[in-house]
């Protein structure tokens, strides 16, 4: 089946989101849509499968245009979407996912789960997907649900497949196997449309590449024609650069001590189980792993963001026990910190930039005296901060809110880095990012270790954990299964991310031990 | 440092979603080990070693069993032995399979000991108490399942009490009106869909807050059939509230078995009515394609938007249906026992039967199990105020609303609704 988009155009409000987009898919083959958050990669796949309406434009199946108004539709004319956050309903059994809305049913109604398993055992087998058709779906492994996705789409005959950024949630050895699958999709005449920014996945696996940028099409291209710089430099529309330049680490004594630290979540499993790991003055320590294996947790309970009762072990900075210190103590004795979602614990939206850059110290001098707030102080604060952290924005006294992703994220930057710090904690610091603000935060954070500040940077994205860390603690299921120096290969970090213990015994390159995997889970209790 | 340790296996999550902790199961084994000592303290000490107490135990038309004549002293001794090693079982293995069923009962245990010691020198119409649960439970069970219907598509009903008083008003004014019983069932449920269908409009048309909407209805509901009734019904009480009631009706052979067959088996169409469609909802939940799609609905409605379902649509019609099911149990307060409508005669029931629903989990027979339970408290206050046990008919009066506080506020152990319930839908 042959796809085609022609013209599409969609506004919301003043941001058009996609502007005359063309976009032709063959019968048979992977096309990769490239672009940054924001470049307007999901508006269009929504508007292909129905969920939002172009202003402008046709959709064209086999020549015929075609008519969406809603998923319904497009998923009788052959389009299957695997969505980038799953459409799965968590409590329900693998085959009840799949056979939702396309149920086989006998007289009355009732399901026929004889005949819903058996279609999907069938295809299963044709394509590799393996799947349990009596499992629930929230016991599940992501990758597994994955699967099931795909299947949900196959089941109802999907001739061409959206991909939504699928690999965000795999460890490299699942994003390998997706490759596998997607291939026998192309070999079996579907064609799969792709949607990502990741460069070296498209290299991978596309036939052809589509790059948007701004919401327009930026270029079109093959693997075999370019390279990651051009790709790059395309999405971006300038040059960029790829590695992240910094000298070698010079650690000092320990700044962040954890040792036993367990963290249980409300129904009393443990979400980090016995972790032990040092940070140093002066160096960088990255947590890398799948999204859910207690990273989260550890950044929040360093922070202090936990309930004391839901954590035992000791955290200590500079030798002081903070455990049970609350997030407000830890911020006054040194620690910042960039959290997982910005925009619902870095920043009060609906407030201005200026009071934003002044959630920390907002009672102290100089921006308050003897209980009153110092306004013009703090707007005359916030002016400067635009300018020294490389804002965009045309007045301070904005509410937050208006700034893109990228500007919020410095305006929490700015913040957490205005105190003095001893302690950088950073979540997913540059989770939907574009490149230039990704590069800025980057350079910051670096620059705060060559100044000395401990570094704990906790991201689920491979390459930048490797491009930032100085030695890389690697996490599974609330563990740390091993403390590796950057240089690792990409393919045995893989396998640590999926529980695979390795990191022991190559020792942790020019770090000390005291941080090394060995001593996880038998540190001492105080 | 106070950290609750806890092994994966200590944690029991039922796949209704029910977590039991051990600490929660050894709660539980105390608690009847205190039951016990009131009943060795209370009923068997306290009593005179001579009090005899007599339960009947038979009603027409069952073959009859002669009374049971009990010692009081003696049995509630004997029952507390039984109800102790419940309890101590409880707390030595603490483990949470099967540990409900072992407090339920040892909780029985000690209220057979609180009857015979209340009956202690008398008689107590143990049939008739039992005919009276599942009587009482009627409106509940209709109640419930109307919330079943609304919540298992996402939308939270707190308008059930409303919807009974509509339906026991427009029940008992148009069965009276037109002499046909039957009127007035259908008139009970056209009020309740009414309602089902205003607040259906409000939260999903409006995305209105749904708690808001259903207590505003129940207000609504409340104001204008107290209204009505002074009004209307007052003045033309012969023709306007005076219809007369369905009688039992006995299954032929069934409701001769002893005990049971009165209580099960002769009873009126809104109870055998309400055992229909406890089997039918039930049924349609869990096997069938519709009910496939409301309950994904009510987990992640985009989900089910993504494959093509009408989110709204199937909203829209369980809230309807939702509505007729609690309109026809609000008939049944006035043509199914009383024969006259009466200003706020449904004394917030409809709570308590949306307090049955979570109790029973979301699921249609566990709403029946919290039905039967609130049923049997209501009946056993009106018995223990008959046989005058000491304690003031007002705190008696209370025991089903307390029992109903203690559920909702969790004290059984959490359970998990439907994740989007209650949570407006829009695409965009």
């Amino acid at each position: 089946m042959k796809l085609e988009l022609a013209g599409i155009t969609k506004a919301f409000g003043p941001l058009v989101a996609n502007d005359r987009v063309d976009l032709t898919v063959e019968e048979g083959e992977v096309h990769c849509l490239l672009g940054e958050n924001g470049a307007g990669k999901t508006t269009l796949m929504n508007i292909l499968f129905g969920l939002f309406r172009a202003d402008a434009g046709e959709i064209r199946v086999d020549g015929e245009t075609v008519h969406f108004r809603d998923p319904g539709d497009a998923v009788r004319k052959g389009i299957g979407m695997v969505h980038q956050h799953f459409m799965l309903v968590p409590v329900f059994t693998v085959a009840e996912n799949i056979v939702l809305g396309f149920e086989p049913v006998r007289r009355f109604g009732f399901l026929d789960r004889r005949r819903a398993r058996a279609d999907i055992r069938r295809l299963s087998k044709e394509f590799g997907l393996d799947v349990d058709p009596d499992a629930r779906v929230e016991n599940l492994p992501v990758g597994a649900q994955q699967r099931v996705e795909i299947l949900k789409a196959l089941v109802r005959d999907a001739q061409v497949l959206i991909l939504d950024e699928p690999t965000a949630v795999l460890t490299p050895q699942e994003t390998e196997a997706l490759f596998k699958i997607i291939r026998s999709l192309a070999a079996s005449g579907r064609s799969v449309l792709f949607i990502t920014h990741k460069l070296k996945e498209v290299l991978a696996v596309a036939d052809r590449i589509t790059v948007m940028r701004l919401g327009r099409v930026a270029g079109r291209t093959t693997p075999a024609e370019s390279g990651e710089a051009e790709l790059a430099s395309m999405m971006v529309g300038r040059e960029v650069e790829l590695v992240v330049n910094k000298k070698p680490a010079e650690p000092g004594p320990p700044v962040l001590e954890v040792s036993d630290l367990t963290v249980v979540d409300e129904r009393g499993l443990k979400v980090v189980d016995h972790v032990s790991l040092d940070v140093r003055a002066g160096e960088i320590v990255a947590v890398a792993g799948v999204q859910g294996n207690g990273q989260t947790e550890l950044a929040q309970a360093v922070t202090g963001l936990t309930d004391h009762d839901r954590v035992s072990g000791s955290v200590r900075l500079e030798g002081r026990e903070i455990t049970q210190a609350s997030p407000r103590q830890r911020l006054r004795a040194g620690i910042a910190n960039i959290p997982e979602d910005r925009q619902a614990d870095g920043l009060v939206l609906p407030m201005t930039i200026a009071d934003n850059l002044v959630l920390d110290v907002y009672d102290q001098a100089p921006y308050a005296r003897l209980g009153a707030r110092n306004l013009a102080r703090v707007r005359a604060g916030g002016q400067e901060k635009l300018k020294e952290f490389d804002i965009r924005a045309s007045s301070a006294e904005l509410p937050v809110s208006t700034l893109s992703g990228g500007n919020q994220q410095k305006v929490v930057v700015a913040r957490e880095l205005s105190r003095p710090v001893k302690l950088l904690v950073a979540s997913q610091p540059t989770r939907g990012l574009d490149v230039g603000s990704i590069e800025y935060v980057h350079r910051r954070i670096v620059a705060e270790r060559d100044r000395g500040c401990a570094v704990l940077v906790v991201s689920s994205e491979l390459d930048e954990v490797l491009a930032l860390g100085d030695r890389v603690a690697v996490m599974y299921r609330g563990r740390i299964v091993g403390i590796v120096p950057p240089t690792t290969s990409r393919e045995q970090i893989g396998l640590m991310m999926a529980g695979v213990d390795q990191g022991a015994k190559d020792g942790a390159g020019e770090a000390p031990p005291a941080g090394d995997g060995e001593r996880a889970g038998d540190g001492d209790r105080p | 440092m106070s950290v609750v340790e806890l092994a994966p296996s200590d944690l029991v999550a039922a796949p209704e979603g029910r977590v039991v902790t051990s600490a929660r199961v050894r709660g539980m084994g105390a608690f009847l080990l205190a039951l016990a000592a009131i009943m060795v303290l209370a009923f068997g000490a306290g009593v005179p070693s001579d009090a005899k107490a007599t339960f009947l135990l038979s009603a027409p038309p069952a073959i009859g069993l002669a009374p049971l004549v009990m010692p009081v002293r003696w049995v509630s001794i004997a029952l507390a032995v039984v109800c102790a090693g419940l309890g101590a079982a409880l707390l030595v293995r603490a483990r949470p399979r099967g540990s409900y069923l072992t407090f339920g009962a040892g909780v029985t245990v000690f209220i057979w000991a609180l009857l015979a010691w209340a009956a202690r020198g008398n008689t107590l119409n143990f049939e008739q108490m039992l005919a009276e649960t599942l009587v009482s439970a009627t409106p509940l069970v209709y109640g419930a399942l109307s919330g079943v219907m609304c919540e298992r598509s996402g939308v939270v009903n707190i308008a059930i009490e409303g919807q009974f008083l509509a339906g026991a008003f427009l029940g008992a004014m148009i069965g009276s009106a037109t002499g046909v019983l039957w009127a007035g069932v259908v008139a009970g449920a056209v009020a309740g869909a009414i309602f089902g269908a205003l607040l259906a409009f409000l939260a999903l048309r409006y995305g209105a807050d749904q708690i808001i909407v259903g207590v505003v209805i129940v207000a609504f509901c409340t104001g204008l059939t107290n209204f009505l009734t002074e009004q209307v019904l007052t003045p033309y009480q012969a023709t306007l509230n005076s219809p007369s009631t369905f009688s039992p009706a006995g299954i032929p052979l069934l409701d001769k078995i002893p005990i049971l067959g009165p209580v099960l088996f002769y009873q009126n169409v809104f109870v055998y009515g309400a055992a229909v469609l406890l089997v039918v909802v039930q049924v349609a939940l869990f096997q069938t394609r519709w009910g496939l799609r409301a309950r994904a609905v009510s987990e992640h409605p985009r989900a089910a938007e993504t494959v093509g379902i009408h989110v709204l649509s199937v909203r829209y019609r369980n809230v309807i249906l939702g509505g007729v099911i609690a309109g026809i149990g609000g008939a049944s307060f006035t043509i199914g026992s009383i024969g006259e409508f009466s200003a706020d005669m449904t004394a917030g029931l409809g709570y308590v039967a949306l307090a049955a629903m979570i109790f029973g989990r979301w699921r249609p027979f566990g709403a029946l199990g919290a039905a039967l339970l609130f049923g049997f408290s209501i009946s056993l206050q009106s018995f223990l105020a008959v046989l005058n046990v000491g304690i003031p008919s007002p705190f008696l009066s209370m025991t089903p609303y307390v029992i109903t506080i203690a559920v909702v506020s969790g004290l059984v152990g959490r359970v998990r609704p439907p994740a989007a319930d209650g949570v407006p839908y829009s695409r965009e």
